[in-house]
């Protein structure tokens, strides 16, 4: 019986990890994408590595990105990347759901809280 | 341009390897080469550290959750300590001398260098679990992996959630104040507080650390100090190098793991003990 249980939880565990990592990949992918179309734009348009001031508020990204420079798409990019961490956390809360693992759903969703609140504090501080 | 470019990368494959293999964020290989050879200012070198943890972290967890290597339920349950820390972390900064952080966290270092050796001397890495924990099991927090170096499914218990939370509490409090040793704090309380097996415990730590740095990484994002064109090679480098270090991983001897992971930290540990009497090395 208890061998059992824990070969059910060891399989739920199985899935729920794969479904996790499909996602994640998906959102790395998408953030190294744009950091390389970001890195290619920076090679041709040359320039010093840290010289200007880049974009740093969603307005001038938008507004950099439209003049099509490098520095807007890369940070557009590393964006990207600092929400992966966010988006495994969303997608493990949709994933415990699915197992039907309230005390997991809970735990995570607590987690994104916590989470979303730090990051906004980051925003404005 | 190209030259600084390249060496970005460089540096970002060998810190992405050794971060995935040992669920540490590599800033003590990053920060150095951005601050000595690119003679860079530390506030943009932290900023590039940070995105360095999320890449390490977000390039490792692709193959340690397609192997079943990490323990998902530790990670998110654990993680509410690591976050928690981190907010009263950054509320704290600068109303305790970091002086005092930095001795109190050298020394904890400095203390579990000292028990992993007796751990290397004490071979106790093959014994298996013993008594089940009542929190542990209530949490289902036990799990099993499969060990490739030994080709054999390891299933383990883990014990004291409490103190595992406490230290996880402590690595997101260092994190949020010193913006340090997120992961070597968290393969600690794993491995040594919580018992889980050396491997596991790195991989859920590369998991965890990302969630952890991805906080600080907005404060840097929109303060202006993260530069995308150190930043960019360095992500990219490094998200290659985890790759291939969450490949390695699973196929290295737990016990060698373990070899590189005890200079680390003690080099860390002593590193943070001089900064605590204003000696940067």
């Amino acid at each position: 019986m208890q061998n059992r249980e824990r070969d059910h939880v060891r399989e739920e565990s199985k899935y729920v990890a794969l479904m996790i990592g499909r996602i994640m990949r998906i959102g790395v992918m998408a953030a190294v994408v744009v950091l390389l179309i970001g890195l290619v734009m920076m090679m041709f348009q040359g320039g010093q590595l840290t010289a200007a001031t880049q974009p740093h508020r969603f307005g001038t990204i938008f507004v950099g990105l439209m003049h099509g420079q490098a520095d807007a798409v890369m940070m557009v990019g590393l964006f990207l990347l600092i929400l992966t961490p966010v988006l495994r956390v969303v997608v493990s809360i949709y994933a415990f759901m699915v197992e039907h693992d309230q005390l997991y759903v809970w735990i995570t969703t607590v987690v994104l809280i916590i989470l979303v609140v730090a990051m906004i504090i980051g925003y404005f501080g | 341009m190209t030259n600084q470019i390249i060496l970005l990368i460089i540096t970002g494959v060998g810190a992405g390897i050794l971060g995935a293999i040992m669920g540490i964020g590599g800033g003590m290989i990053i920060t150095p080469v951005l601050t000595v050879l690119m003679g860079l200012p530390i506030q943009y070198a932290i900023a590039a550290s940070i995105v360095a943890v999320i890449a390490t972290s977000s390039g490792a967890t692709i193959a340690y959750l397609r192997d079943d290597m990490l323990n998902l339920r530790v990670a998110m349950f654990l993680e509410i300590g690591t976050t928690v820390g981190a907010i009263v972390g950054a509320i704290l900064t600068g109303m305790i001398p970091s002086s005092i952080l930095y001795w109190l966290f050298g020394a904890l270092l400095v203390f579990s260098t000292y028990n992993m050796i007796r751990k290397l001397i004490g071979k106790t890495d093959a014994a298996p679990a013993d008594h089940p924990d009542e929190l542990a099991t209530k949490l289902k927090l036990n799990g099993t992996y499969f060990d490739k170096s030994t080709q054999k499914q390891v299933d383990y218990t883990v014990t004291n959630v409490p103190g595992g939370m406490t230290m996880m509490f402590g690595a997101g409090l260092a994190s949020g104040m010193l913006g340090i040793g997120s992961g070597a704090f968290k393969v600690i309380a794993m491995d040594t507080i919580m018992k889980m097996p050396l491997k596991p415990s790195s991989a859920t730590s590369n998991l965890m650390m990302g969630v952890t740095a991805a906080a600080s990484a907005t404060v840097y994002f929109f303060n202006g100090s993260l530069h995308p064109g150190i930043a960019v090679p360095l992500a990219l480098g490094i998200l290659g190098g985890a790759l291939i270090g969450s490949r390695i991983m699973p196929l290295m001897p737990t016990r060698l793991l373990r070899m590189i992971f005890v200079p680390i930290i003690g080099f860390m540990g002593i590193q943070m003990l001089l900064k605590g009497f204003g000696v940067n090395i």
